[in-house]
């Protein structure tokens, strides 16, 4: 393998990294679309799976372009095995109430902003500008999934009593979102990609201080979950996969 | 009011109705034209919610990343069209709560269409092409019908409508033009919504209850039968350039009429899914109802919050 291409899987994987989350996450809210608690809820919640999945497009067309094989976006949403995919746990968490859906995507969204805003400063043009674009619509997310956080919190009793629920669950989750794998490492010595750990502290504080003000508690456990990264997934991937992939793997190599 | 006021009320509005000017909320109206509005416009509101579940059932297995979010789209503009067709029928004097209700317990109906199952990838073309079509037929007259709130939705869901059909045909087109079994499938796809689609532009005229007075408020502009026949032109030769077959033996083109003639409908079946006994009439109700049930809590918070910050701006400001 020369140097160009070299550098040119590491990009893909440093992109599939962060592309896999918006996938997966897309894919997750794709399912609650008619089913929302409200009409604008449901809306608003496809409106974000719609982000997601336009800026999964724009990075896989530009992996496959990377990849100098014949390879298109769908050969890399659709046709990978599972420990193929390199998105986070969190994302792939089930829809278990509105404020688990909401919970998730609070946490993600925090993040993916915190990583935008960095990652629009990359060497890489293709991924700064995806990243320029993708600001607009990750703030628009933070701010429809945070203002939730705060109505739920201090809602009803119920409502307060769920999303804490969920956030006392989906917590232990969050860490991995700062993991460096070996991948982010070399992009951001490269200067391509973000060092996503030093995101955490602002990350953190940020979720704090709206939980604070949403008068619910920030979980206290030190324990968390990883593997997501590395393609080692929790029992739910392999049936958001059977899905993804239904059509792709029963009628193989036919065009759409 | 007195009778002769009343009917001095009746036929202004008459007269504008046949002036084609529109008729606002804020009008006058008779009992009866309100309640006609209300029914027919919450039943089309309700036939876009309950519509968005038979595509929704395709969103995570959509076979490309293009066709799924051209999917998402398209579903969530049926939300929308839900979204507004309900806010013109709320300007009748009906909450959006109310016309749930009705939906919820079977008091109004919804287009019987989405009470058949959506069982692979090519429903998604099928239902665009023929059940998109066939809306649309019913649909553009109404962009000109006497009630402006109606009329004014209506020209926002014909357009988007429009779109959604074309968007169909190139999924069959796609599925025509690619392997036998992808053609198979477009064909099985044609062959269960064919005559689903044909029962969509309603009972024969002899068994239309509605039509006279709604073609007096312009709520309709052609009859069933006569809507019938303008899709069934429109789309045989459609299939032809797909190259499947529709399946009706007695369908061949008439020289005298100018029109295709078909073979007789089951209206045995359209009376049997109308009565609630279709495949998925019960699923697609039960959907329904849990999205709203286990939204409760959720409209609740939203509705107490509200409540808290308000209270919040009152203290501070005193």
């Amino acid at each position: 393998m020369n140097i160009k291409q070299q550098d040119s899987r590491l990009r893909g994987n440093y992109i599939l990294g962060i592309a896999d989350n918006s996938l997966i996450l897309g894919q997750r809210l794709g399912e609650l679309c008619g089913h929302g608690p409200s009409l604008e809820t449901d809306i608003a919640i496809t409106n974000m799976s719609l982000d997601l999945l336009g800026q999964v497009r724009s990075y896989y067309q530009y992996v496959a372009q990377l990849s100098g094989e014949d390879k298109t976006e769908d050969d890399i949403a659709f046709l990978r095995l599972e420990r193929e995919y390199k998105n986070v746990l969190l994302v792939e968490q089930p829809n278990t109430d509105f404020g688990y859906v909401i919970t998730r995507q609070y946490f993600f969204d925090v993040f993916h902003l915190l990583l935008m805003q960095e990652l629009q400063n990359s060497k890489d043009e293709t991924l700064s500008a995806i990243a320029k674009k993708g600001i607009k619509e990750v703030s628009y997310h933070k701010r429809f999934s945070g203002d939730w956080v705060k109505r739920l919190g201090d809602g009803t009793e119920e409502s307060h009593n769920r999303i804490q629920n969920a956030i006392n669950d989906l917590w232990s989750y969050t860490n991995e979102l700062f993991e460096m794998t070996e991948a982010d490492q070399q992009a951001a010595e490269a200067g391509i990609g973000v060092d996503v750990s030093k995101l955490k502290e602002k990350y953190y504080n940020e979720i704090t201080e709206l939980l604070n003000e949403a008068t619910l508690e920030v979980p206290e456990t030190k324990y968390f979950h990883k593997g997501g990264k590395h393609g080692v997934h929790t029992e739910h991937m392999g049936y958001i996969l059977a899905d993804l992939q239904y059509m792709q793997r029963t009628y193989p190599g036919m065009k759409w | 009011m007195s009778e002769k006021e009343i009917k001095n009320l009746e036929e202004i509005f008459e007269a504008k109705i046949a002036r084609d000017e529109k008729i606002e909320p804020k009008d006058w109206m008779p009992e009866k034209y309100r309640q006609t509005h209300i029914r027919q416009i919450s039943q089309h509101a309700h036939s876009e919610i309950v519509g968005m579940l038979p595509e929704g059932n395709w969103i995570t297995r959509a076979p490309s990343l293009r066709r799924k979010v051209a999917l998402l789209a398209k579903v969530q503009d049926e939300a929308g069209h839900g979204l507004y067709l309900y806010s013109a029928c709320e300007t009748l004097g009906v909450s959006r709560d109310e016309l749930y209700e009705q939906l919820h317990t079977g008091k109004a109906k919804y287009s019987s269409i989405f009470n058949y199952p959506t069982l692979t990838w090519a429903d998604m073309g099928a239902i665009g092409w023929l059940v998109d079509g066939a809306a649309i037929i019913n649909q553009v007259p109404l962009c000109n019908t006497s009630f402006g709130p109606y009329a004014r939705a209506m020209v926002r869901v014909c357009k988007e409508e429009s779109f959604h059909q074309r968007q169909g045909y190139e999924i069959m087109l796609t599925l025509c033009n690619g392997t036998p079994e992808q053609k198979e499938m477009a064909q099985d796809a044609l062959n269960r919504w064919w005559w689903p689609s044909l029962m969509m532009l309603g009972p024969t005229d002899d068994e239309s209850v509605h039509t006279a007075q709604s073609m007096k408020w312009k709520l309709k502009r052609k009859t069933n039968d006569e809507l019938r026949q303008q899709f069934i032109d429109q789309t045989v030769p459609q299939a032809d350039i797909l190259g499947i077959t529709i399946p009706d033996p007695d369908l061949k083109w008439n020289e005298e009429t100018g029109h295709y003639d078909f073979g007789p409908i089951d209206w045995d079946e359209f009376w049997q899914v109308v009565k609630g006994h279709g495949p998925c009439n019960k699923e697609r109700i039960a959907a329904r109802v849990n999205a709203w049930n286990n939204g409760e809590w959720v409209r609740d918070a939203a509705m107490a919050y509200a409540e808290k910050q308000e209270n919040k701006k009152v203290s501070k400001a005193s």
